[in-house]
């Protein structure tokens, strides 16, 4: 086997992989995406219909694409999404951040632990620690009992089901994402270049801003994106703390998808999603490359 | 190109009416039950390049990160031009330091790094520009003020961090082993510029190494350290030339160390007989000891002479006899490694004086290795 051909096999198994299990399905959404809805198993109607003996139609259908342009109720969807992604994002960027900084700056021998307390979480089902949320923030809940208990509030105040609760929820659950690619630069930073700036005359919190920020911007940036482009689609966690008010995007895909059986919908839906989320993040990584 | 031998300068530690610019009082530093730094006391003068020499642990770095404020001693003083550094953070330090590693910030320009500490003073952007020229035309970079350092090679950057820890003029530099990551001839031009620099900008410096060549040819005075306290302080010639104990003497330049009893003092010198050795070592009478008292002869290869003799060829005064076992040839010298009856080695080099292709001296010959009495250093034992 010649180099070549073995650089090719190896490569082949990673190309193999994102074909079989993200171009193909992808397509697949396509094509329904620009399909008819029609009543019966799939509902759906082909995209080519063979009519008369060798000519085939291909008939691409902008119907859906039309509708979520020009109905304010997915645009709307849209916007929410993006913008409680964006602040679950930058919340969990506020906290991760020092978070991630404190395990960089402790004792080599602690590092290890700490980091396990982070991804400790993630041994526990999503759905379960989820729904602990519920019995903490409900009105009879954990938290209520205790600020009642202290005489800090007369009556309970409602927190469960709204926009503070879904933000919790989703800060919490994704934070991990946040802190470890923080870590994973934060740690790699030579510690001399920050004596550097203080033998130089930069107070700590001035070293903090010139030399550490900068130079940890492409973990804020992996961060952000492996925190943002989740949150954008969340659905479980809106579904099961926010606010009836609260139509984000996952929860009118369900709707279109489960309740309406309006796949050809959903899947535009979904590929409108897709093609805001990569244009920007593309943009996002080259700067962060450069 | 050492201090004492620069012409015109004065030697103000050999002045006691002299004030020291740096003193360094009963230093002491520990980490759990190390004693990185035991009570190391050292004056160090205006317009000095001194040197910290010490192998590793020996308490070098931990004395120039309490200079530069990272570290705060456990007990002792750090007074500079007048000032008791205690409890002052290194930001507010009249002192800069040239990291090991350079440190430069790989996210600005070489300019926006000398430019960093002016800038940190709140100074005007005009000053800031023309100071950072100013620095640039020092080091011999101009026109790289808009590179990032990862486009540099390795003596650009050493350049570079130097003109960054000058720039704000300090009353001392620190240097952390500046020249330990660049090759051999560059570090040499290097060390001859740095010493430039030094007496162009008349500030102090104070420079840690390992590499003893260096702390040689570059400092007015230099400390050897070992396990945290100061074994010998002294101009470069002093110290090698005077060492006072077997430490100094090996770590400085190589030496035999040969092993004898003071058995009295003639017209000739010091006599000592060699306990390991059918022979007596003369010294000059400044170097004595007590009588009877155990002492070390430290004698340099390079003081040392080597002549092919016929085999039983006699012993004597300073006169060892020995068969070569092997030969270093370094192009510039020869180092013979002389094997005597006992088993014992000596080193001799000599200097590579002409071309040739016949080596005067040959493996397995008898030689005899004779010295005058002044290049007999006695040590304590």
């Amino acid at each position: 086997m010649t180099p070549r051909l073995r650089r090719r096999l190896v490569l082949a198994l990673p190309w193999g992989w994102m074909a079989l299990f993200f171009l193909v399905p992808f397509a697949f959404v396509l094509t329904i995406a620009f399909a008819e809805p029609s009543e019966g198993l799939p509902p759906y109607a082909p995209l080519l219909r063979w009519s008369g003996e060798a000519t085939a139609v291909l008939q691409l259908n902008l119907a859906n694409f039309q509708l979520l342009l020009e109905d304010p109720y997915y645009l709307d969807a849209y916007l929410r999404s993006l913008r409680v992604a964006a602040v679950s994002a930058t919340l969990c960027l506020l906290i991760g951040y020092p978070m991630a900084l404190a395990i960089a700056r402790a004792p080599e021998h602690r590092r290890n632990l700490l980091l396990m307390l982070v991804i400790l979480p993630f041994w526990t089902s999503f759905l379960l620690r989820v729904t602990a949320w519920i019995g903490i923030l409900q009105d009879q809940g954990w938290l209520n009992g205790l600020l009642l208990g202290l005489g800090i509030i007369a009556a309970p105040i409602p927190l469960l089901y709204t926009d503070t609760a879904m933000y919790l929820g989703i800060t919490y659950c994704y934070l991990p994402f946040m802190v470890l690619p923080l870590y994973a630069t934060l740690s790699k930073l030579d510690p001399s270049l920050l004596e550097a700036a203080e033998d130089l005359g930069a107070r700590p919190w001035r070293a903090f801003l010139q030399v550490t920020l900068p130079l940890s911007l492409p973990g804020i940036v992996a961060g952000f994106l492996l925190v943002f482009i989740p949150a954008v689609g969340e659905f479980v966690i809106p579904e099961l703390l926010g606010g009836p008010g609260a139509q984000l995007i996952g929860r009118v895909l369900w709707t279109e998808f489960f309740q309406n059986r309006d796949w050809p919908l959903a899947s535009a839906l979904a590929i409108v999603l897709l093609a805001a989320l990569v244009g920007p993040i593309a943009l996002f990584q080259w700067r962060a490359g450069r | 190109m050492s201090f004492a031998e620069r012409p015109g300068t004065a030697e103000p530690w050999r002045d006691p009416s002299a004030e020291p610019f740096l003193r360094i009082e009963k230093l002491t530093k520990r980490f759990g039950d190390f004693v990185a730094l035991d009570e190391v006391s050292l004056p160090i003068y205006r317009g000095e390049l001194f040197a910290l020499l010490g192998g590793s642990g020996s308490g070098k770095s931990t004395l120039l990160r309490c200079l530069a404020g990272f570290l705060e001693p456990d007990a002792g003083r750090i007074v500079l031009d007048g000032q008791d550094m205690a409890g002052v953070p290194p930001y507010a330090r009249p002192v800069n330091m040239m990291f090991q590693s350079y440190a430069l910030f790989p996210h600005m320009t070489v300019a926006q790094n000398i430019g960093f500490g002016l800038k940190q003073e709140g100074a005007a952007k005009a000053v800031i520009t023309a100071r950072v020229a100013e620095m640039l035309a020092m080091v011999k970079m101009e026109g790289l003020g808009d590179r990032k350092p990862a486009a540099l090679s390795g003596g650009q950057r050493a350049r570079v961090a130097l003109a960054r820890a000058l720039a704000k003029r300090p009353k001392l530099l620190l240097l952390d082993e500046p020249l330990s990551a660049l090759d051999k001839n560059l570090r040499e031009a290097t060390q001859f510029e740095l010493v430039n620099i030094q007496e162009r900008t008349g500030t102090t410096f104070v420079i840690v190494t390992h590499d003893q060549e260096e702390a040689m040819t570059m400092a007015t005075r230099l400390a050897v350290m070992d396990r945290g306290t100061l074994a010998q302080v002294g101009t470069p010639s002093d110290v090698y030339e005077f060492p006072n104990s077997r430490f100094t003497a090996e770590f400085l330049g190589t030496a035999n160390i040969l092993e004898g009893v003071v058995e009295g003092v003639e017209a000739e010198g010091v006599r000592i007989g060699s306990s390991e050795l059918d022979f007596d070592i003369l010294a000059e009478p400044a170097a004595s000891k007590p009588l009877g008292s155990r002492v070390f002869v430290a004698l340099r290869p390079e003081r040392l002479r080597i002549e092919r003799v016929a085999p039983g060829s006699a012993l004597g005064d300073n006169r060892l006899v020995g068969r070569v076992r092997d030969i270093g040839y370094y192009g510039d010298f020869f180092v013979y490694h002389v094997v005597l009856e006992s088993g014992k080695e000596v080193r001799v080099s000599q200097p590579n004086l002409r071309r040739r292709t016949e080596r005067p001296v040959d493996w397995e010959d008898t030689v005899a290795v004779t010295w005058d009495r002044q290049a007999s250093m006695v040590l304590p034992e």
